[in-house]
């Protein structure tokens, strides 16, 4: 569907986007993960044709954007971080305008605009001035252009920035439905919405790609070996001799814990990715040892990102993005949690 | 190309400024046909053309200052060069967008000329101020391919008005300009240097390469100078001529005096051409940089 190849952009000195290559299949929801000035919008910027690259070739559907731009443009429905919009016209005018723009036959535009108006809840506002409308409803004029004319490839960049938490799921829902036909590619730098909603996370950091798999997959191949942390209620020396001598166990922490009166708080790595818990039950049981709870502890996705991005927390500014961008998701989780 | 020609022509009609722009000029040529043609009878039409060429030094920036920096800045661009469009067609749907504008105050003018057959005119001088009408259209046409160039050099709606209106003043000037200059071998050669350097500045900024630039510079400068040594004569006169061709305006001259002035027309196309040119060069620029 999409073939990048050694893709770079250069900015005088800057490097913004660094021999990046990547493939993208028919018929899947891709997510670009990366922090803030990452080369995610740059990267989307050259698939689309609006910018061009300092070297490297892209291939959409067989058509170089940059020999064969129009027919390589046919097959992309393109929403930038800014929705570009015409403040003067009406959601129904700058669609028809759209659509005129990209040559969609004159018969089947009024069908065509009716309904995508309809998909992306739009139609009552058909009539407003873009420049009234509010910052929900213009994004999803911008999604309703990207989808004009059902083009096989369809990319977002940040859907869902400076959308409320209602608006989030209903443009998340969108997504996932347009997912069904098209190959949708969507950047973001909030892990859960590219958790939730992709089948393939591209992760990216300083305009190289440094990861490419599910979702699932990513957190799993990362995580390694499995930690796991428990309560136990009994004697210390007890626990500690069962401890140390269990072979799968690579280290463990103990401390008296704080909630359980007479109980110990234990955090323990195990050598591989074998699961401990059963291990770890009989063995208790066998001692008398209750088990007033145990967790395995799986690594997230953004524990994922993190350690990819930010590998030297101490020195690096991305680092910090990061972080301030998994707080933004963590807020944006309470509050998908709140509805 | 036709999506965006009535996109942007509805956009002037929606917005006051087609409006402005069709009322300014309309009231400016009525004064002066009132004034001239009407109260002291004069019947040379063509006199309130060349007399008013100075509207579009204040329309042309208003009507073009937006064209092309106000997609940049709402980056509405995007959507314009995502689109299977070329650039070239996104620049000449705007241009005539322009155009049309321009010829809807030029459709009234024409019928000033009939008010004047009431007094008792010869059609041989109806054709004589068409022929002047067209040259205005001319002139104003070529004033436009000059806004949108510099309408895409800029963000900002404000800077292009400015610097729209002050090459178009530049141009106005220049032939007065051109009668200070003396028409001696040495001002030539001085006036060209200065444009081998400005020439050499400007390949540096768009190329980024020293050695260009001063190569470029270097063998322009040994050519004039080669023809200082061995032809001077040939160098008399090139300064006042060098402003002549920024005399914009001045090609009207011939069109009001009844004159079908081809070295005009082709003047008036070709500049219209080059900066067309220059708005797709501009555009591509800076998609490539």
């Amino acid at each position: 569907m999409i073939e990048v190849k050694n893709l770079t952009k250069k900015y005088g000195d800057h490097t913004a986007v660094d021999n990046l290559s990547f493939k993208v299949e028919k018929g899947q929801i891709y997510g670009f993960l990366g922090p803030n000035g990452a080369g995610k919008s740059t990267t989307m910027n050259m698939i689309t044709g609006y910018i061009g690259a300092t070297g490297g070739e892209i291939k959409i559907n067989g058509y170089d954007i940059f020999e064969e731009p129009e027919y390589a443009k046919r097959c992309i429905g393109y929403l930038p971080e800014q929705p570009p919009l015409y403040m003067d016209m009406t959601p129904y005018e700058y669609l028809k305008f759209a659509a005129a723009l990209k040559k969609i036959p004159k018969e089947n535009r009024e069908d065509m605009i009716t309904e995508i108006m309809d998909r992306t809840k739009i139609f009552d506002v058909k009539d407003r001035l873009i420049k009234n409308l509010s910052k929900g409803y213009r994004q999803r004029v911008g999604v309703a252009q990207a989808m004009l004319g059902y083009p096989p490839v369809i990319i977002l960049d940040e859907p869902t920035v400076g959308l409320d938490p209602k608006q989030i799921i209903e443009i998340r829902d969108l997504i996932k439905d347009l997912g069904n036909k098209h190959t949708v590619i969507l950047s973001s730098h909030i892990l859960s919405e590219v958790s939730a909603i992709c089948d393939h996370v591209l992760i990216i950091s300083k305009g190289k790609l440094i990861a490419s798999d599910s979702p699932e997959n990513l957190t799993k191949h990362l995580q390694g070996t499995t930690k796991v942390s428990l309560t136990v209620s009994g004697d210390r020396t007890v626990i500690e001799e069962l401890l140390a001598a269990e072979e799968k166990i690579e280290s463990y922490e103990i401390r008296p814990s704080d909630t359980e009166a007479g109980a110990y708080d234990i955090e323990l790595q195990g050598k591989d990715t074998t699961d401990l818990r059963s291990l770890l039950f009989t063995a208790f049981a066998e001692r008398q040892c209750p088990i007033l709870q145990m967790q395995a502890a799986s690594m997230s996705l953004e524990d994922v990102f993190l350690e990819l991005t930010g590998g030297d927390r101490e020195e690096s500014e991305e680092t910090e993005e990061a972080e301030t961008s998994t707080a933004k998701s963590e807020e944006e989780e309470e509050n998908g949690g709140d509805l | 190309m036709a999506a965006i020609y009535k996109r942007e022509l509805r956009s002037y009609f929606t917005s006051p400024m087609g409006y402005i722009f069709i009322a300014f000029l309309l009231f400016v040529s009525g004064v002066y046909f009132t004034a001239y043609n009407l109260i002291n009878a004069y019947p040379w039409f063509g006199s309130i053309l060349s007399g008013t060429t100075f509207v579009f030094l204040i329309l042309v920036p208003i009507l073009t200052m937006r064209i092309m920096a106000e997609e940049r800045r709402q980056k509405t661009d995007q959507l314009l060069l995502t689109a299977p469009v070329k650039i070239i067609d996104v620049v000449l749907g705007k241009y005539l967008a322009l155009l049309t504008v321009f010829a809807i105050p030029m459709l009234f003018l024409c019928l000033y000329p009939l008010l004047l057959l009431m007094f008792g005119k010869t059609p041989a001088s109806l054709a004589m101020d068409y022929l002047g009408i067209f040259g205005y259209f001319l002139l104003g046409a070529c004033n436009l391919a000059i806004g949108l160039f510099i309408s895409t050099l800029t963000e900002s709606q404000v800077l292009s008005a400015v610097l729209t209106f002050l090459v178009l003043l530049i141009c106005y000037f220049s032939s007065s300009l051109a009668s200070f200059i003396p028409s001696t071998v040495n001002a030539s050669l001085i006036l060209i240097t200065v444009l081998i350097i400005v020439a050499a500045i400007v390949i540096f900024v768009m190329a980024k390469n020293v050695f260009l630039a001063a190569g470029a510079a270097c063998v322009l400068e040994v050519a004039l100078i080669l023809v200082f040594a061995i032809k001077p004569e040939l160098l008399e006169g090139v300064a006042p001529a060098i402003f002549g061709i920024f005399d914009v305006s001045g090609r009207l001259e011939n069109f009001v005096y009844g004159i079908l002035d081809v070295t005009g027309i082709v003047y008036y196309l070709s500049l219209i051409v080059l900066f067309i040119f220059l708005t797709v060069q501009a555009i591509q620029k800076r998609r490539w940089s």
